[in-house]
């Protein structure tokens, strides 16, 4: 916190006495950047979120309502391909981040449209999946279970969704503006969103499904 | 859904009809009233010319300080409609025995006493206390603005959006007539199919919206953008406990989130998270509710615990007692705030191992909060105490706010809440720690900041005018229902039949109208003081001998708040500059780097209360339409990467030899 | 915090006076590297190796599950239920990068007071709703309360 001389002056009352102690930064103090630490904390909103998903499913999760359970529903090979998939996409999220690293434009893009492709077959095979639940007659209104699998499971897909559709519009703002600071603070804040959906996931496969089947 | 058929008007018009204007003479002289004295102030507001200032300097200022302003003035207009609600319901519970059946059906008492909890808790003490910590944190920090200044634009605006959602329903449709928490079953589409339950699910959902954002920005606002020196340990008070207080907002609204929109899934959707059939268990809606219901009520006190902090150690002209301690105590009760939820629903019938461990976690949170009491105390002993109006704000809480505590504690004990549970000793209570605590240190902000934030004191006569008739109010109103909770007389009724309580409630209606007399008596200390604003006027920029960094700016401050940037070297930053003899800097100025206006926070949150309404009413075409649009607004908007600018070094030397010239001035 | 924070302090917020007049201003940003995704290091390597780990992470949970390889399900679940607590810290580090120094540990801190509360709420609400059914399900039978 160096005083340019005016400021000391102005300051102090014996400009000369370094004892007197400086009272005024000089304007070289910067606040620092807030946003990779903000949209953390967001992250640990949403994880709250899904805890209370995850309570209501340990709640309820056995409530069957002498209706199917898990163990007569769930497809465990469709689930284990799904979350292949979701694994798959937080690597190539990953050499996309390294491309950026690296200022590598074409690196950065052609690796995000593979992770937003991994994303819509995710969230392809989850509708696949709902949909053919739902025409079983394994519907969210069918008992306190399957409201709460629809309600987990349908607002991770939706988290995976909103992810998409980020992850389209900053490939477009790389292209536009360039691997500027502002979009590599993006890219950064997209990274952690995408891997925290991935952890979410980890939850979801051994909870819900790996679990639900279990007797 | 609008399955069977293309039916074009419900598809545009959802169950919005003719029918949803309410039949109500009571509603209708309001609704009179209001679209009068609106097209009143619209058509003065055209005539003065201020539509195009309100908009570029208010409406989508991203000045942390205007935006604190007008969370304020959001509070205050609600407080005026949660307050109309309680005399409503005191003057009908002050009639309504035996044969009379008072003036309110219950229908009506049940929205009324729905709408004042919601109102209360949600669009007054919430908008107020993020308003202080808004307007307050960054200045004493020694910062500019906070992190994110769109962010906090944005998030008064969905604010905003709630209580304009609250507001619209008591003139199309109805409000929910559950009590402000809306526990299913009755809450569920089954006992409510109207549009109550889903203004209540729909204004809160879009105001957590905001109250989330808002928490997260001010949390790395505190942690990032301290001026130097200032390590968490020389923070003052009232930013410690705001950062713990967002905290909490920011995880636990998203709890509460959660199960609204389990709730909403129930009602919209057809699920059975809380219904009676199907596997449903409504008591897990309460169970989740009170995770976040509980650290709410400290969400409320610990800011006004840093209010009185400050006011205490100003007017005793000491430095706090004890700082370490408050700021411990302070993080103590932020984390045993989540280890107490179930003492809201003792009688749900957990058992002795759950009921007791709640029971003692309970009363344990009784302890930091007492030793804040004593610290204060300390703080004043042999201070040199001066009276002023935040001070007797302040004393009154102490005396308000312990009685309250006590009865607290005495509500912890499991077989004691037996007795006493859902009656109007648990009225009592409440309001005893929110009007004595929140409400009293809300007042206290007021009076003790409004000087930084206009640049004159408040009247004082009226101040204490609204003080004695507050405090006095509050007793009349409030222990007459200790005394009939402990008779065993139960909440939310609109008639009773024996006549022997009658007059307990019509000492409580006298107190109200006393309360009515303490609101009546700040309205006119605004006016008063605005009439005498010469006589009143702050030039100094610290009018009570401040301590901490806000004071070492200009009233109002600039928009930069600070010209150059303090550097702290104690608790009391401001004390130690004016002690040690600190020379404000008069030349040197440099430009300052500021963002920028923009209209995407109204936007964004106008389209989200639109998506609300149109929800509300099952406007399934205007609430795609919404949600598209929402979803492009914010689209554009990350494509506007010009968010800031400069202002220029002239202009920030301009406004800083006017204020050496005011305080030359002053000094001759 | 100052320590690991210095690298932020050249950041372009508020408060970055301009040296050389306006003509500074425009281009501040692109000419500004310090952005806080520069301390992160990001390798090939990390991600692969985080990668291998998470997938046989995954796979072993699905192969006793679809295997039937423990003799109860208890057993089964207490497994599968450790799997994924080391699966997720196996991401948090090498996907999100995790550690006690970034953002000055605030981020660290951050998560730990997350899962206490995850914790809280999950057990909480377990403890709470499981005695309420035993107490309250009306198929439970009254008369043996004491």
């Amino acid at each position: 916190m160096s005083l340019q001389p005016t400021l000391a002056a102005a300051n102090g009352a014996d400009a000369a006495s370094h004892e007197e102690p400086v009272f005024y930064d000089n304007g070289d103090h910067h606040p620092q950047q807030g946003t990779l630490l903000g949209f953390w904390l967001y992250l640990m909103s949403d994880c709250l979120i899904f805890a209370v998903l995850f309570a209501t499913y340990a709640v309820l999760g056995r409530s069957y309502a002498a209706g199917p359970s898990g163990a007569d529903l769930f497809d465990l090979q469709l689930v284990a391909f799904n979350t292949a998939l979701l694994l798959l996409s937080s690597i190539t999220y990953g050499f996309a981040m390294i491309g950026a690293q690296n200022k590598r434009k074409a690196q950065v893009l052609g690796w995000l449209g593979v992770t937003g492709l991994l994303g819509l077959g995710f969230l392809a095979i989850e509708i696949y999946e709902f949909a053919h639940l739902i025409h079983q007659g394994a519907g969210p209104q069918r008992s306190a279970f399957l409201s709460a699998f629809f309600t987990l499971v349908g607002t991770h897909g939706l988290h995976v969704t909103f992810g998409c559709i980020w992850l389209v519009t900053l490939m477009f703002q790389v292209k536009k503006y360039g691997l500027i600071a502002e979009n590599r603070r993006r890219l950064m804040c997209l990274s952690m969103f995408w891997h925290f959906l991935d952890v979410v996931w980890i939850g979801v496969f051994t909870f819900v499904y790996l679990m639900g089947v279990l007797p | 859904m609008p399955t069977e058929s293309l039916d074009l008007y419900k598809l545009v018009f959802g169950r919005l009809g003719p029918d949803a204007i309410p039949h109500d003479p009571i509603i209708w002289a309001t609704f009179a009233m209001v679209v009068l004295g609106g097209a009143a102030m619209l058509a003065l507001m055209t005539k003065y010319r201020v539509w195009g200032p309100l908009w570029r300097d208010w409406l989508t200022s991203i000045d942390h300080k205007k935006i604190g302003i007008m969370y304020i003035i959001l509070g205050l207009v609600m407080l005026l409609r949660g307050f109309a609600d309680a005399l409503m319901m005191r003057l009908q519970q002050a009639v309504a025995f035996g044969d009379n059946l008072g003036y309110l059906p219950p229908h009506h008492y049940d929205q009324i006493f729905t709408a004042h909890g919601v109102i209360m808790i949600f669009f007054v003490a919430m908008p107020l206390v993020t308003g202080f910590m808004n307007y307050v944190v960054p200045l004493q920090i020694g910062a500019r603005d906070v992190a994110f200044p769109f962010l906090n634009n944005f998030s008064f605006w969905m604010t905003a959006g709630g209580a304009v959602l609250v507001m619209a329903s008591l003139f199309v449709g109805e409000f929910a007539r559950t009590g402000w928490l809306a526990y299913p079953p009755l809450s569920g589409i089954l006992q409510s199919p109207g549009v109550g339950v889903d203004y209540y699910l729909w204004s809160l959902q879009v105001a957590g919206v905001g109250t989330t954002l808002s928490g997260i920005n001010l949390i790395a606002t505190i942690i990032k953008m301290r001026a130097p020196g200032m390590t968490m340990m020389k923070m003052p008070v009232f930013s410690w406990t705001s950062l713990c207080t967002n905290v909490l907002i920011v995880a636990t609204f998203p709890v509460l989130t959660a199960a609204l929109a389990l709730l909403t899934a129930d009602r919209y959707l057809g699920t059975n998270f809380f219904t009676n059939d199907l596997g449903g268990n409504a008591m897990l809606y309460v169970n989740l509710i009170w995770i976040w219901g509980h650290p709410e009520v400290y969400i409320l006190i610990l800011p006004c615990f840093g209010i009185f902090s400050e006011v205490v150690s100003t007017f005793s002209r000491k430095r706090l007692f004890g700082y370490a301690s408050m700021v411990y105590a302070t993080v103590v009760i932020t984390i045993l705030s989540y280890l107490v939820w179930l003492h809201h629903f003792f009688t749900m019938g957990s058992g002795a191992s759950v009921n007791s461990f709640f029971g003692i976690t309970t009363m344990i949170i009784s302890i930091p909060t007492g030793a804040k009491i004593f610290n204060w105390l300390f703080t004043m002993y042999r201070g040199r105490i001066q009276f002023d109006v935040p001070m007797l704000w302040t004393v009154g809480f102490m005396v308000t706010f312990v009685i309250g505590g006590m009865t607290g504690v005495l509500l912890a004990v499991p077989p004691a809440d037996f007795v006493l549970h859902n009656s109007l000793f648990l009225v009592a209570h409440f309001h005893n720690v929110i009007i004595g605590g929140v409400l009293f240190g809300l007042m206290a902000g007021i009076v003790f900041w409004f000087p930084k934030a206009f640049g004159f004191k408040l009247d004082p006569f009226w101040g204490k005018c609204s003080f004695w008739f507050w405090q006095i109010g509050f007793f009349f109103a409030f222990m007459p229902l200790y005394v009939l909770g402990l008779m065993g007389i139960t909440r939310r009724m609109s008639h009773f039949d024996d006549p022997s309580l009658q007059i307990w409630f019509q000492i409580a209606a006298f107190g109200a109208v006393l309360i009515a007399l303490g609101i009546a008596s700040f309205l006119i200390q605004l006016v008063v003081s605005y009439l005498r604003r010469e006589q009143l006027r702050d030039i100094t920029g610290d009018p009570w001998e401040g301590r901490t960094l806000e004071w070492s700016t200009s009233s109002p401050p600039p928009a930069y708040n600070f010209a150059f940037t303090p550097v702290v070297h104690d608790n009391d930053a401001w004390h130690d500059m004016k002690r040690r003899g600190h020379r404000r800097p008069v030349s040197g100025f440099k430009a300052i780097h500021m963002p920028k206006n923009t209209a995407a926070g109204i936007i964004i949150a106008g389209l989200s209360t639109a998506l609300g309404f149109a929800l509300i009413w099952h406007m399934w075409l205007l609430s795609a339409l919404a949600l598209v649009a929402i979803v492009a607004a914010t689209i554009i908007h990350t494509f506007n990467y010009k968010r800031d600018y400069y202002i220029p070094a002239e202009e920030v030397t301009r406004s800083e030899d006017e204020r050496t010239r005011a305080l030359a001035a002053a000094q001759a | 915090m100052s320590a690991t924070g210095h690298h932020h302090e050249h950041d372009h917020q508020h408060g970055h006076a301009s040296r050389d007049g306006h003509g500074d201003h425009a281009h501040h940003d692109h000419h500004d590297h310090h952005d806080d995704g520069d301390h992160y290091h990001f390798s090939v390597k990390g991600y692969v190796q985080g990668f291998i780990l998470s997938v046989i992470l995954t796979a072993i949970p699905f192969w006793l599950v679809m295997g039937n390889v423990l003799p109860t399900p208890g057993l089964t679940a207490f497994v599968i239920l450790g799997f994924a607590a080391v699966q997720i810290v196996v991401h948090m580090i090498y996907f999100l990068h995790m550690n006690s120094k970034i953002e000055g540990g605030w981020s660290m801190l951050a998560l730990i007071f997350t899962i206490a509360l995850v914790v809280i709420m999950l057990a909480g609400s377990i403890w709470v709703m499981y005695h309420l059914n035993t107490n309250m399900m009306p198929t439970h039978d009254m008369r043996a309360m004491p």
